[in-house]
This record gives C-alpha cells, sequence and structure tokens, in this order.
C-alpha cells in the first residue's frame, strides 16, 4: 500500500497514513539504540501494530567508534498487518553520527525518499577531522534523495540531562513517539518498568528526555505517520527465537542443557542458565562442543531426553558423538543455531548453510530426524516435539534454527502450558527376562531402551556395531540389521508425517520451496506477486529428513519449482557454470536426488535475510522471462 | 535432584551377590594382559560393597581398556575415543543415585581425552576414574602414547619416541580441584584392591592410574618395579592406606605419607628414580559439581509451569488503550 497523506495538522505538519513502516535505529556500540529500538518495538506492539524488531550486531564488544562497521542498533518493522519478517528497505532512519548511517547506506538498506535524522553535533565538533568527516558525508547525502534532517540531539538532551550519551536514546523514542502518533502513556510505562526494581532514580530523567524527544519532533518535524493498528488476538508473548527456543525448552520437560559459548546460539544457554535452574534442571557449560554433546547424550542415556544448543561450527565438533547417538539409539535433541560458513565464517549473520551437513555430516549411514522452524513462535513448539520425537523413536532430532529467528523479535501468541507436553518419568521397573536391549520391532525398526536404575536391564551401550543384546557384532549380519532397524525407524516416523499445506493455488506456474526462517519473506513475496496477477505458491518444509508423503505429487502441479535458501549455490549464468558442474542450494540438492525433478534454486549468502522485495522481483523475472520465450 | 529419590529401597530378602554375579562377557583381552588383574579388583570391590548392578556405570572410550564395561555384568557405556569423561559426567549429573566408574587407557585419557580429563578433575563429580597405562595404543597395533617411555621403537616412531614420556601424576595434582590421585600396579592385587576401595569411598573424583603391561608391545614396560620391589615406595598413613604383612613385606621401601600434604605429594609424583604407590593425595573438602550446580528444585511439571508463566507474564503484552 502506497502512503497517503490524510489531513494537514493545524501547524502545517502533514498527517501520512501507511499499512507498514520500517525504521532503523544506529549508533555506536554502548549509546543505546538497541534498547531504544526494542523499547519502541514493544510500545508499538502495545498500541496494537504487527512488529518485528531485528538487532544489528557489530562483531566486536567495543569496535571502533563512528565507523560503519562499528554500527550498532536495530531495525524496526511495524505494520497494521501480520508482520512475520524484517522487510525490505527502511523508510526512516535514525543515526546517532553519519559513519553509522553510512553504513546502512552503502548496503543499500535504506529506500529511495528515505527520511533520515541525524544528530547535527558532529558538524561543529572541536577535532577539524571529525567535522570534515561530517561535512564529507553532508555532501555525499545531498547526491541521494533521502529527505534528510539535521537533529541538534545532544544539545536538546543537554538542556535536560548533564551526560547526553547516556539517554539520548530515549530522547530518540520520544521523537519516534511523536513520529509514529505513539500515546506517550505507553512510553512512560515502559521506562518504569525498566527502572522502578533497580534504578528507581532514574525513571525522572529518562521520561525528561523523552518528552524532550517528543516535543522537538512536534515543534520541528513537518510529517507525522499513522500506522493503524492490526486485528489483535488476545494476549501475546514478545520474545526472539533464542528465548522462544530457550522456553520451550523448559516446556518440553527436558532437565539437561549442556553446551559451550557459541554466536549467535549463546543466549538461548543464557536464558536458560536461570530459567532451567529455577524449573530444577541444569544448564551444563562444558569445555568444549564435544564435551558439551557428550554431556547431553550421558544424561539423556540416564534419564529424559537432554539438549545441547550450538551452531555450525559446534555441530561440525559434535558429529562424532552425533554419530554415537544415532548408532547407540540414545534420544538426544540438538540445536544448531545457524551462522554463516564455512569454517569460522559468519558467527553474527545470517546462513541456512547446514542443512547438508545436519543430514549428512557424520560418517557412515547415520539416520536422523531434522527438522526446522520457520518463526519465532515455531522455536517454541518445535522443541516440545523435537525431545517427543527423540524419545519416541530412541533417535537422534537435529533443530535448524538461524541468526535470523535469534535476534528477531516478534509477538506470537501467549502459549497456555500443557501437561501433555512434559516428558513422562523415567522407567525404573525391571526389566523382563529375557528382554534385549536392542529387541528391534521388525515392522519399525523400533525398541525399548533400559535405563539404568532397571533391574535385570544390564547391558553395555556400544558405538561399536552391535547385536540385540548390546553385544560387539564380530558378524557381518549384525551391522546390516543394525543399520537394517535404524533406518527402518525413519521411514516408521515419516509414515507420522502429514504433507505440508501450499501457500496460494495448488497448482500454477510456479512453486517456491523453502525451510526454516525464510517462511514470512517468501510468502509476504508470494502474496504480492500473486497480487500482480502471477500465478505463484509457496511450500515450506518443516522436517527435511524424513521428508512428509505428497511433496511430489504438489510440485508436480507446477510448471516450474525452485527453492529460496540463504545457502550458497552457483549462478547458472557464470560461464564456467552448466549442469555438469552447477552446485545447488542445500534443500534443491536433498529434492531434486529423491524425486527426480528438475528443480531449480535462488540463494545467496550476503549474511542477510532474504528480503520479501528481492524475492518478489525474482519471481516476476523469471516468470516474465518464460513468458517472452 | 531430577525428582529421584535416592532412597528408594525396598525392605526384601536381598540377595548377596557373588563375583560370579559380576562377571559379564568373556574377556577378549590377550592372555597375561594387565587388564584381567583390574578387572578381578573391581568385580571383588563391586561384591565386597554388594553394589546393586542396575545401579552401577561403568563408563569407558575406545582402546583394550575400554571394553571393560562390556566384562561386567552392570550397565555399561563403551563411548567414543577419549570421551568417556563427558559422557559419565552426564550420568551422574542426571543420576546422582548411580555409582559410576570410568576406565580409559592412556591414549583415551592422556591423549585424545586431554581437555575433558583437566577439566572433569577441577568438576570434581563424584566419579571412580581408572587409568590404565600400559605405555602404548595395544588395540590399534602398537603406536607411541603420551606415556611411552623415550627412546621405544613402535610402529610410528621407528627411530624411537623423540619426547619425553607425560607424567599423569604430576598433571592430575596440578589441576585445581583435584582431589584424590593414587598410583598402583595391577600386578600387585591386594594393593589393587585397596587403592580401588578407598577410591571408591572418596567424596569427589577418584583418578587413580593404574600401571599396566601390555603382553604384546610394552611387556618390558615395569620390569624394573617387578624385579626390584625396591623401585617402589609405598605410602602408608593412618590416613591413607592401611598395608598387609605380606605386601609390607615384599614392599619395604615405604614413607609415611599424609595425603593432605599436596606438596609432599607433588615431589612424590615428580620422583625419577622411584616409583609412588599408594594414595598420593586425598582432600574430601572440596565441593563437587553434581552436587553444589544443584538448586535443590524438584523438576516437576507444575514447577516448570509456574516458570514459564512467570516468563510469559514478563515477555507478555496485550495491546490495549494506554493507561
Amino acid at each position: 500500500m502506497k502512503e497517503q497523506t490524510v489531513r494537514v495538522a493545524a501547524n502545517s505538519k502533514q498527517i501520512i497514513q501507511a499499512e507498514e513502516h520500517i525504521i532503523e535505529i544506529v549508533s555506536d556500540s554502548g549509546e543505546g539504540a538497541q534498547t531504544a529500538g526494542q523499547m519502541f518495538g514493544t510500545i508499538s506492539a502495545k498500541a496494537g501494530n504487527s512488529v518485528w524488531t531485528v538487532e544489528i550486531i557489530p562483531a566486536e564488544i567495543e569496535p571502533p567508534p563512528r565507523t560503519a562497521p562499528g554500527a550498532s542498533g536495530n531495525r524496526i518493522r511495524i505494520g497494521s498487518f501480520e508482520i512475520t519478517n524484517a522487510g525490505d528497505d527502511a523508510k526512516l532512519v535514525v543515526a546517532f553520527n553519519e559513519q553509522a548511517l553510512m553504513g546502512g547506506m552503502s548496503a543499500g538498506k535504506f529506500e529511495s525518499g528515505c527520511i533520515v535524522l541525524l544528530e547535527s553535533m558532529w558538524g561543529k565538533h572541536p577535532n577539524p577531522a571529525i567535522a570534515r568527516e561530517y561535512a564529507a558525508t553532508m555532501e555525499k547525502l545531498k547526491q541521494t534523495d533521502y529527505r534528510i534532517y539535521e537533529v541538534p540531539m545532544e544539545a536538546e538532551c543537554l538542556k535536560v540531562v548533564q551526560d547526553a550519551r547516556r539517554g539520548k536514546n530515549m530522547f530518540v523514542v520520544g521523537m519516534l513517539c511523536n513520529i509514529y502518533s505513539r500515546d506517550l502513556a505507553y512510553a512512560y510505562k515502559e521506562i518504569e518498568n525498566k527502572f522502578k526494581a533497580k534504578k528507581p532514580a532514574m525513571i525522572k530523567p529518562n521520561i525528561d528526555l523523552l518528552d524532550a524527544g517528543y516535543r522537538w519532533a512536534e515543534e520541528n518535524l513537518d510529517f507525522r505517520f499513522e500506522i493503524p493498528p492490526c486485528p489483535q488476538q488476545g494476549a501475546q508473548l514478545v520474545a526472539n527465537g533464542n528465548t522462544s527456543l530457550a522456553l520451550g525448552v523448559i516446556a518440553s520437560g527436558m532437565e539437561v542443557c549442556a553446551m559451550y559459548p557459541i554466536t549467535p546460539a549463546t543466549s538461548a544457554s543464557h536464558y536458560l542458565s536461570q530459567a532451567l535452574y529455577e524449573a530444577g534442571g541444569v544448564v551444563h557449560q562444558a569445555e568444549d562442543e564435544i564435551a558439551a554433546c557428550g554431556f547431553a547424550i550421558g544424561a539423556s542415556y540416564a534419564g529424559k531426553t537432554a539438549v545441547t544448543i550450538t551452531s555450525g561450527p559446534g555441530m561440525a565438533l559434535k558429529t562424532e558423538l552425533m554419530a554415537l547417538s544415532v548408532m547407540a539409539e540414545i534420544p538426544l535433541v540438538l540445536v544448531n543455531v545457524q551462522r554463516g560458513g564455512p569454517s569460522t565464517g559468519l558467527p553474527t549473520k545470517v546462513e541456512q548453510g547446514d542443512l547438508l551437513s545436519a543430514i549428512f555430516g557424520s560418517p557412515g549411514d547415520n539416520p536422523k530426524v531434522v527438522m526446522a522452524p520457520a518463526t519465532i513462535e515455531d522455536c517454541f513448539y518445535c522443541m516440545i516435539t523435537a525431545r517427543k520425537i527423540a524419545e519416541t523413536f530412541r533417535t537422534l532430532v537435529v533443530v535448524l534454527s538461524d541468526a535470523n529467528l535469534a535476534t528477531g523479535q516478534a509477538a506470537f501468541p501467549r502459549p497456555v502450558p500443557q501437561k501433555e507436553w512434559d516428558a513422562p518419568p523415567i522407567d525404573q521397573s525391571p526389566v523382563p527376562k529375557g528382554a534385549l536391549p536392542y529387541d528391534w520391532d521388525p515392522k519399525t525398526g523400533l525398541s525399548k531402551r533400559f535405563i539404568p536404575g532397571q533391574p535385570g536391564g544390564m547391558h553395555t551401550l556400544t558405538g561399536l556395531a552391535h547385536t540385540r543384546a548390546s553385544g560387539v557384532a564380530y558378524d557381518p549380519e549384525a551391522n546390516q540389521e543394525g543399520c537394517v532397524n535404524r533406518s527402518l525407524k525413519l521411514a516408521a516416523f515419516q509414515k507420522t508425517l502429514k504433507a505440508p499445506k501450499v501457500f496460494g493455488d495448488p497448482a500454477g506456474d510456479l512453486l517456491i520451496v523453502g525451510w526454516g526462517s525464510t517462511k514470512g519473506a517468501i510468502e509476504e513475496a508470494v502474496t504480492r506477486a500473486r497480487k500482480g496477477g502471477l500465478k505463484v505458491s509457496a511450500l515450506h518444509l518443516t522436517y527435511l529428513q524424513p521428508m512428509a508423503s505428497g511433496i511430489k505429487e504438489i510440485m508436480q502441479q507446477f510448471k516450474q519449482v525452485m527453492t529460496v535458501e540463504i545457502n550458497y549455490s552457483d549462478d547458472p549464468a557464470h560461464e564456467l557454470i552448466d549442469e555438469n558442474n552447477r552446485r545447488y542450494a542445500n534443500l534443491a540438492w536433498l529434492l531434486r536426488a529423491r524425486y527426480l525433478i528438475d528443480i531449480d534454486c535462488w540463494s545467496n549468502v550476503y549474511g542477510q535475510p532474504i528480503k520479501p522485495g528481492e524475492i518478489e522481483q525474482m519471481i516476476r523475472d523469471r516468470l516474465s522471462a518464460r513468458k517472452t520465450h | 535432584m531430577f525428582g529421584l529419590n535416592d532412597n528408594c529401597s525396598i525392605d526384601q530378602d536381598q540377595e548377596y551377590l557373588t563375583l560370579e554375579d559380576y562377571q559379564g562377557r568373556v574377556s577378549r583381552w590377550c592372555a597375561g594382559c594387565g587388564d584381567n588383574g583390574i578387572l578381578g579388583a573391581t568385580q571383588r570391590l563391586c561384591r565386597d560393597e554388594q553394589l546393586p548392578r542396575e545401579k552401577t556405570v561403568f563408563v569407558s572410550g575406545i582402546g583394550c581398556a575400554a571394553r571393560f564395561p562390556h566384562y561386567m555384568n552392570t550397565y555399561g557405556f563403551h563411548g567414543l575415543h577419549g570421551r568417556a569423561l563427558p559422557i559419565a559426567q552426564g550420568i551422574k549429573m542426571r543420576r546422582p543415585d548411580l555409582h559410576v566408574f570410568v576406565n580409559m587407557g592412556d591414549g583415551d585419557c592422556c591423549s585424545i581425552g586431554t581437555a575433558h580429563w583437566i577439566h572433569a578433575l577441577r568438576a570434581n563429580m563424584d566419579l571412580v576414574v581408572m587409568l590404565h597405562d600400559n605405555g602404548i595404543y595395544g588395540l590399534t597395533k602398537n603406536q607411541a602414547s603420551p606415556t611411552t617411555p623415550t627412546g621405544l621403537k613402535t610402529n610410528t616412531t621407528p627411530r624411537g619416541t623423540m619426547l619425553r614420556a607425560l607424567n599423569p601424576l604430576t598433571v592430575t595434582l596440578g589441576v585445581t580441584n583435584a582431589s584424590f590421585v593414587a598410583q598402583v600396579g595391577e600386578w600387585i592385587p591386594d594393593l589393587l584392591f585397596e587403592v580401588l576401595k578407598q577410591a571408591f569411598h572418596h567424596k569427589g573424583l577418584s583418578f587413580v592410574r593404574i600401571l599396566q603391561r601390555c603382553p604384546h608391545f610394552t611387556p618390558e614396560l615395569y620390569n624394573a618395579l617387578l624385579t626390584n620391589p625396591d623401585n617402589i615406595v609405598l605410602l602408608t598413613h593412618e590416613k591413607g592406606m592401611q598395608i598387609g604383612e605380606t605386601t609390607a613385606k615384599i614392599y619395604k621401601r615405604q614413607e609415611h605419607h599424609d595425603p593432605s600434604d599436596l606438596n609432599r605429594a607433588r615431589e612424590l609424583a615428580e620422583m625419577s628414580d622411584r616409583v609412588p604407590m599408594g594414595i598420593l593425595y586425598r582432600n574430601e573438602e572440596i565441593g563437587r559439581y553434581n552436587e553444589i550446580s544443584r538448586s535443590g528444585i524438584l523438576p516437576t511439571w507444575e514447577r516448570r509451569a509456574e516458570v514459564l508463566e512467570s516468563a510469559f507474564d514478563r515477555f507478555g503484552i496485550q495491546a490495549s488503550a494506554a493507561e
């Protein structure tokens, strides 16, 4: 929807209505842009908008000030419809210095005509080098069509408080409240909540700063936006994907989480370190990734399913133990909050590059369940499902989240705790005489595990090929039998899966298949393209291994099928690339191999969430190219 | 912790378990392998303590020594090379009611699993850890290990090992929170049994280095100790080990060593001309991670639901008119 001026206020201020807006707040690290962004996101949510916020995180704790890579901040997308992703280019930017602004600008993150509110103090900075940098940036900005407003943030804040560096962010929240026509009462409440417990003396100065920002915008800006509220569905939770996932761990009844610090997974464990402790469980920070996985396997073996949380490089280190969990059929949930790879790669950036290594990464045949949450809400519920699958099928379940979900923050309906989420108590009853620890059912491959403490169940579990009695297999038959049964379990689990639902019409010119965090962006792009008359639909897969039945039949209803993913694939337009050497995106490989359909892919590794606008453009290009053929 | 009651034994006519009751599969170790002696002493310990078999877990890594759990009729976990300790810790954390033993070879513990060794010592969970040290990789057929003596020719050191052997005792005694360190030879059954018994009763991680002969690749590794008992210094103390008459007669060189004396323990571990046997160090005052990391809260569903609801309140919003 286009923005439209709905009226002009008494002070000749234009009041513009829009269906959605994207705001970026950028500052040096430590200036509080992230707090401002989160607070404004919460205020907007309470005022009835649908909201998605994403952190902009520099790689270092204290990066050099006034630099583009050092910029820290927040992107906030607010709308009158359900917002499922970080959206396209920003429409309004608040920058605490011009260098942070230039970072986003050169990355092409701001849309044409974007409103820029820039701290003006640097222009008169006593250090002539800084003043020159500012002047040079202003020159560059004049070449753009951005609407620049220089804001004397520092000077205005100093009228209210003595140290403007700490508190400028509240001034910004005040400005934004005015710009987006927010009732200040929401903001007062947020400030009160933030400070009342630990620093009540801070409430007053922060409210003064907020008021000052609001007043300044009211008096000096010639526009104001109205983003009408989105129909609400009762109580909501606002959380990022990692917090949501951590809450899911508690809800699932898992009691032991073993981890080793790794970005961007660690914040899930941060949250659990206190919450799981209070729920009677334990978060164990191991000496390394391998030990974390071993610890979780030990805990699982002796009790209920445990979880280990990591990111790609950590999962790589765990592969040997993952295979042990598969071989010995010890239930385990492994969460991989993916980041950019290979190697240390892009620790704070978005990628979905670990699908194939999750499925195939360990030596030998190692069937396991691999699933991926698509939304922040999914991050919560998938932990409950993963725990149940792991226990029921005596298997390893790998959950692939990513940095996009981990740092994105959105509202979803507040879950109502259900006792059926909980893990049942562990079996300590005597094992019947003659029962075997791997008494594989010939139909399903399933067997009942014996847990230490069960009289009569004594056996030595081993990562070696083993017999039904868990003895070391010295004959070739036993190894074949074990492999058959472990694989059968996956087939048995597959029979419980329902075919995913098509988003859009069940037949058409193009089907876009996605997995994980790209769901919101893909479906938004498809919706827009469909409005434009294109026959495009989307299919999103939660279970990547095994895949549900019926997917082939869905794909066959479309003239073209392609995946959209955030991982590497070769560009078929490159002169060196042809069908003999083209390397496809992760999911495309899998689909091509399984379904023998010529499935294309579109993917990249810029480390950013894919924007719905980019996907929409790609759809348009593809379908128009086909028409002209 | 975890809702398990440690004290859930019911009164019944408990059957007396004999040595045979603790015997698992038939050992496939070579004739003359020192592991057989360690297995025998351990089974004797289990019998004397009448450990419930279903409440006892032997955890191992990979290698000859790691076959140990298969030969016990208890629960066992024959895991991955070097990774026995993290797995054992996970078991003990989840199930403090279980008796957890760990068997590792010198490659397992002192090479591929070194990080876990150091950190398990520091965590000091209640485990009995046996290092079966034969100074060689046996199962993979004769490669040098960190404890192989200088100059020994192996398949990977055809010109003899170049580096000095790593001393597991000095390493262990150098780690923060190490709380029980002992050394013994597998060829001295009474001493082995006595050390294992003390290790079992120690609260915390008991690390026992067991000098062990490999009949194939290092049969002469400990010859100096076997042929001349005077090369061994027996550590005795009223707070440490009591030594039987026969043993005392053979091993005349003894030192009255107070196992709470860490400095002397380190000196003994460092000796180059003689080998100490017995308890070098013991300290029951050091906290055990599996205990100090507990919240003491029973992990019931009701408790979880309460934690969830309070988190939901904290993260919750309800779109509403501003007050």
